[in-house]
């Protein structure tokens, strides 16, 4: 490990810093240049590791959220292939009810999980799609069939209480 | 004729043909690091929080051989730099 002590034997220590960043010769410049290029490229990779203990951070300390109860719509009120919108939990987050036969309907986040586009539901091909970049979703799970999204839509938890469809949770996996 | 060896090269070149190895390693390495926290962060997103504790461990790793390689090119600046100046 002597190649990660400098050698203080030659004086360098008492070297102004301007001398050690500067280069007075032409020469030296090459190696004050990619001494300056290896320290930002090190200062980035600081960055890149304080970025994933932030994940780190997140993943431990941020607690599970819990989800208000809401009626979004009356059980028949949207007839089979139809759709209604709805917002949920919040009035920023829209999402997209569908019923895709008589008794079973399924809600999804309407926004894709690629650049947040609002996605549609086609009753042709029995998918979710977002009309920016393409991107296709499974009705029955929300999973990526085809585009660039990676991760599937959030899944809204529904629950039928007195004729009411009621969004109880969101399921992100 | 015989095929010039690293040694018979003058010192600044030899200490820039380390720096630039040196130099390579760390990018490598850092397009290592970006890749894993846009996996990290596709991964946070999509719930699953199982993946942030190694990849902040191998994110750690990189970034220490980053800074020993950094200190490696500092140290390598520094003898040779000074060994054309006592000259």
């Amino acid at each position: 490990m002597s190649w990660l002590r400098r050698d203080t034997s030659k004086g360098t220590s008492s070297e102004p810093l301007w001398k050690e960043e500067f280069s007075v010769s032409t020469a030296d410049e090459r190696y004050v240049t990619r001494r300056q290029l290896t320290k930002f490229l090190v200062l980035t990779s600081f960055g890149m590791f304080i970025g994933n203990l932030w994940i780190l951070a997140r993943s431990i300390f941020s607690k599970t959220p819990s989800y208000p109860q809401q009626a979004i719509a009356r059980i028949g009120e949207i007839p089979v292939g139809g759709v209604k919108l709805f917002t949920y939990p919040s009035k920023d987050d829209h999402c997209i009810l569908v019923r895709t036969s008589e008794n079973e309907y399924v809600s999804y986040s309407q926004k894709c999980t690629h650049l947040s586009c609002a996605v549609y539901y086609s009753q042709e091909d029995n998918r979710l799609e977002c009309p920016c970049h393409k991107g296709f979703f499974s009705i029955a799970d929300g999973s990526v069939l085809q585009g660039p999204p990676s991760r599937p839509l959030p899944k809204i938890a529904l629950e039928s209480r007195a004729g009411d469809l009621v969004a109880v949770d969101i399921k992100t996996s | 004729m015989t095929m010039p060896t690293n040694i018979d090269l003058p010192p600044k070149t030899r200490g820039l043909t380390a720096i630039a190895g040196a130099m390579s390693l760390i990018v490598v390495l850092l397009i290592v690091q970006i890749w894993l926290l846009s996996a990290a962060l596709e991964s946070f997103l999509a719930g699953k929080r199982h993946s942030a504790l190694p990849a902040a461990i191998f994110s750690g790793v990189m970034f220490l051989i980053c800074f020993g390689l950094y200190l490696f090119v500092d140290r390598v600046d520094a003898d040779v730099r000074h060994s054309t100046e006592d000259r």
